[in-house]
């Protein structure tokens, strides 16, 4: 039996190990030192984002994120080491260096600029809200009123909470993949994606056919890193420049999104 | 490299948290109150009712006890619209968690019942009481007294329990983490707060069932 004045006493005990190990200070190379001298790299990859990245039938994780992790791990000669994260945990994965970088349809924004450094941008993305043809809605305050599903902490979410009215009903699921689930259940009426997530939706023939309402914002994806790494970031600036340049980077483009990269990329 | 506690930035959140707080309890007061309901109705149906009865309420309890929460939470949210039903996300967190714990406090109250002697039952057929009247007075009461531990420790797994609701986007406390995480990108600092409120509330809810069993149990030594 746990007397009160025990239990106090584990409690102390407790929060006594958490200051511990804050006061901790592990130290840290540079990050491009310590990757190379490992040998592997850890890329912080969606699985439940299609054709960004998903798991295809052979339970292999695919996608133009996935391409693109291979792509910066054969040139930097490494193992590459593919780490599963949502929308909502990517970032603290970084922070808390479970992965070296993040490829995970990153957009920047001012917030997560403020934690974490972006490299240049290696694919396009456009985001937007979807619904089926009988929810009409074109402008953001046609939301009023409207059931909205988005993912937490995604770009969507960010976006929609900003322009929706307040009357709108705004469902923040915990992955991509409960969003989705959300939409085609009906359960939400609308959806806050990105556009070629909308089309991988529509190529699996659901019941319910998310046609563009509103496009939120056209923001390309980053890949993300820890702050204050000049040498990992010019390392992968100068990947991402060649592969733009021998169309190794149009060549993932066209498999996954079926066009080409945009101009100016 | 070092890293800086800022409790602050998530702390200006409190109205997200102190939401995520009443949402948790209206889960738990739901289905501890409803679920122990079921629990009751069931454990009276298995040791006493018809035979088909009995085994409906047989296959229930060991579905539930036997597949995952998650599932069940997902069933029922993102399965049954198909078949027409399409509750609300709190609405099926709550019938999730009713049915949930309605299985497992089936299940110990039947032990409670079982333990009763059969002197108990017989002492009540000689008063001249129903059966209805002999089950609630003479057996069902001290049954729950001699359970009432367990089943106080099983609503409180069920209040830990509710955290796997915001995966349908319920906005209770687990939600509130993630939210504010997600917006404040200090991951530690809001799961360090939440877990304390946690903490908080799985205390103040044993100590509430304490003493609502010492009211409800006055013949019982303190525990």
């Amino acid at each position: 039996m746990i007397t009160r004045r025990y239990f106090s006493q584990i409690l102390a005990a407790s929060f006594g190990t958490a200051a511990a190990l804050t006061a901790a200070t592990p130290a840290f190379a540079g990050a491009l030192a310590d990757i190379m001298k490992s040998g592997t790299i850890k890329i912080a990859v969606p699985q439940d984002f299609p054709p960004f990245g998903s798991v295809g039938a052979d339970m292999q994780p695919q996608g133009y994120d996935i391409d693109m992790a291979r792509l910066i791990a054969s040139k930097m000669g490494l193992t590459l080491d593919l780490v599963p994260v949502t929308s909502e945990n990517r970032i603290p994965f970084l922070q808390t260096h479970k992965v070296d970088i993040v490829i995970s349809s990153l957009g920047k924004t001012p917030d997560r600029a403020k934690v974490i450094d972006f490299s240049d941008e290696y694919a396009p993305y456009v985001s937007g809200i979807f619904g089926p043809p009988s929810v009409l809605v074109s402008t953001p305050a046609d939301l009023a009123g409207k059931t909205i599903g988005v993912t937490r902490g995604a770009l969507e979410d960010l976006e929609v909470t900003k322009i929706a009215p307040p009357s709108a009903i705004i469902n923040r699921y915990g992955d991509n993949q409960s969003t989705i689930a959300a939409f085609l259940s009906g359960q939400v009426q609308l959806i806050g994606t990105a556009s070629a997530v909308a089309s991988a939706i529509i190529a699996r023939h659901p019941p319910v056919l998310p046609g563009l309402k509103i496009t939120l914002k056209n923001s390309p994806c980053y890949i993300g890193l820890n702050k204050n790494e000049p040498d990992l970031m010019a390392k992968l600036n100068s990947i991402i420049a060649t592969a733009k340049k021998d169309g190794s980077l149009n060549a993932i483009s066209l498999k996954w999104l079926q066009t080409p990269l945009p101009a100016g990329f | 490299m070092t890293y800086h506690f800022d409790f602050g930035a998530v702390l200006v959140y409190w109205p997200a948290l102190l939401h995520g707080v009443l949402i948790t309890l209206e889960l738990t007061g739901f289905g501890a109150v409803l679920g122990v309901g079921l629990g009751i109705v069931c454990a009276y149906i298995r040791l006493g009712g018809p035979r088909p009865l009995r085994f409906i309420i047989g296959v229930y309890v060991e579905m539930i006890r036997n597949t995952p929460f998650l599932v069940q939470l997902f069933f029922i949210f993102f399965g049954l619209p198909a078949l027409g039903l399409s509750l609300s996300a709190i609405a099926a967190a709550i019938l999730a968690t009713v049915i949930n714990l309605g299985a497992y406090s089936t299940e110990i109250i039947r032990a409670g019942i079982e333990g009763t002697p059969a002197g108990q039952t017989e002492a009540g057929a000689s008063l001249g009481l129903t059966k209805f009247e002999s089950f609630r007075h003479i057996i069902l009461k001290p049954a729950l007294a001699r359970i009432w531990p367990a089943l106080s420790a099983q609503i409180i797994i069920v209040m830990l329990g509710t955290a796997i609701c915001s995966q349908i986007a319920v906005q209770e406390l687990t939600y509130a983490a993630s939210f504010i995480q997600s917006r404040s990108f200090r991951a530690f600092e809001a799961y360090f707060v939440v877990t304390a409120l946690y903490l908080a509330l799985a205390i103040l809810l044993r100590q509430t069932l304490r003493l609502g069993g010492k009211f409800l149990f006055p013949w019982e030594r303190s525990r």
